[in-house]
């Protein structure tokens, strides 16, 4: 029974991989990839997603260090805010973005006025793929700061470290890999974002047009062959991923 | 530290999280209901329409309900051009209603449909925020410095349509700040704020009601959409769907596309 419902299982996730490679154009794929308008769309995810995944780090991993050391009244609150968008349809990320920094937005009402727009530009796309892949690396790395020995922290208190000392010179430094790791994952969130993106940012060529956006706007043109490919990079970008996150860095959890 | 299978355990989760949540949204809106007695046509219809048709055949639906009974209708609205897609990959839609002949034309040379009838026209508006703050007299004011203006992307008639227009009004290619998938989506970032002008159908400015405020194209520039219906051929419930396409074609549907600021197919 273990076995069949496994089985099944497996199946289920293999099979519409293969029905991308049975229909993938193999003669052209390489002119697919290479034509311009998907070389655009590609470099702005490359672009993008590397903007994201490093406003990630510089304010997941304070987050997450505080989540995993500090407690304080509303921490649970907190961590379920910050981990929601892992859950949230992205479109309805979207939606809030647009509610909050839009021109007429909760804040973006005041962005607009000194002349910083997200919507409908390449910061818009950006802030779309932070909202939906930051919970990915602040999850990693306060799970690592959790696992990580508190007491070499509290040591170098007692010898009179500051409390940023301790987080820049013991605690970042032991939760290295788990760090590379949460930065991985992060990415290949933030590179395979479209919900989000569509609905806040738009869709425009080499602006807020991303890869996924490229990919589907392409098969609504009707298309099929010009979609499969760029698809399928994402599809391989991914696998690289997990397959180097599991050998060598998932193992610091 | 977990042993090998809590690693792989946590790869999977990883997996599954990252793949779900890529592919976690669509843009086509589908609207479902459905109504029930007795009368003489009977089925469950699924009607594949443009976007813009979304008011006139909510509405026709409720006029139906009522005068047909037995067709239990249920729509999905969107793009023309992916509702074509849809239909080319097998979907279960019974009746298709085209913004455009040449989405209507792809299935007929796919021989995909029976014998289209256009049942309606419209035609381009500018749409623009009550009291059109940004002073908007026509096509030309929206290359203006400072005006944000969003388009339907040139494989959704509309978008192609509007091309036309600044064509005919000699004006060069306009820049919108986005291209979107389908007219509705296109207003929404009008009543969001987020856009200045837009350009979508007369109908759609009228459905928005006191939202939006419609500035005319002169007839010289603009042209004019024609919206053809079809059966499906691999419907299974021929009669009905050519029930409903006749209500639309010449029955009561015709009023309320008229209603909606539709006009007639002639």
């Amino acid at each position: 029974m273990a076995i069949a419902g496994a089985t099944i299982a497996t199946l289920f996730f293999a099979v519409p991989l293969l029905g991308l490679l049975w229909r993938a154009p193999w003669s052209s794929a390489w002119e697919q990839l290479t034509n311009h308008e998907t070389l655009v769309a590609l470099r702005l995810s490359l672009e993008t997603s590397l903007a994201a995944t490093a406003l990630a780090v510089v304010f997941g991993v304070p987050l997450a260090w505080v989540q995993a050391r500090v407690a304080y009244p509303g921490r649970r609150l907190v961590r379920a805010l910050t981990t929601l968008p892992m859950v949230l349809p992205p479109v309805v990320g979207g939606i809030a973005l647009f509610l909050a920094f839009g021109r007429l937005g909760l804040v973006g009402q005041y962005l607009d006025k000194v002349g910083v727009h997200l919507p409908f530009h390449v910061p818009g796309a950006i802030a779309a793929e932070l909202f939906v892949s930051m919970p990915f690396l602040v999850l990693v790395v306060e799970a690592a700061f959790r696992s990580a020995d508190q007491r070499l922290e509290d040591a170098a208190r007692t010898l009179g470290a500051s409390r940023f000392s301790v987080f820049r010179r013991v605690a970042l430094p032991s939760i290295r890999p788990a760090l590379v790791a949460g930065a991985v994952l992060c990415w290949a969130r933030a590179l395979g974002e479209f919900g989000a993106t569509i609905t806040f940012a738009g869709n425009l060529q080499g602006k807020t047009q991303t890869l996924p956006l490229f990919v589907y706007v392409t098969l609504e043109r009707g298309e099929l062959a010009a979609a499969i490919v760029p698809s399928l990079l994402l599809l391989v970008i991914s696998v690289a991923v997990l397959v180097s996150l599991r050998d060598r860095w998932l193992s610091a959890l | 530290m977990f042993d090998w299978r809590g690693r792989a355990a946590v790869v999977a989760v990883g997996l599954v999280l990252v793949m779900a949540a890529g592919c976690g949204s669509s843009s086509s809106k589908s609207t479902a209901t459905t109504t029930k007695t007795t009368s003489n046509v009977n089925g469950a219809l699924n009607v594949f329409a443009a976007a813009s048709l979304t008011e006139a055949f909510t509405d026709e639906k409720a006029t139906l309900a009522r005068e047909k009974p037995d067709l239990h209708i249920t729509y999905n609205f969107a793009g023309s051009q992916a509702l074509v897609q849809s239909i080319q990959q097998g979907a279960p839609a019974d009746v298709f209603a085209s913004a455009g002949q040449s989405n209507m034309q792809t299935l007929v040379d796919a021989g995909l449909v029976e014998k289209p009838v256009t049942f309606a026209r419209n035609t381009l508006e500018i749409a623009v925020a009550p009291g059109n703050p940004k002073h908007i007299t026509g096509l030309a004011d929206l290359e203006r410095a400072g005006v944000i203006l969003v388009l339907e992307d040139p494989s959704v008639p509309a978008g192609k349509y509007a091309l036309q227009a600044f064509a005919s009004a000699k004006l060069p290619a306009p820049h919108a700040k986005s291209l979107e998938l389908d007219v509705k989506s296109t207003l929404a970032k009008l009543t969001l704020g987020e856009a200045d002008a837009v350009v979508v159908y007369v109908s759609d400015v009228k459905a928005a009601g006191t939202k939006v405020q419609g500035v005319p194209i002169p007839a010289a520039q603009n042209l004019f959409a024609s919206y053809p219906i079809a059966v499906v051929k691999a419907s299974t419930h021929k009669a009905a769907a050519q029930a409903f396409v006749d209500e639309i074609a010449t029955g009561t549907g015709q009023e309320a596309l008229r209603a909606r600021g539709f006009l007639p197919a002639g």
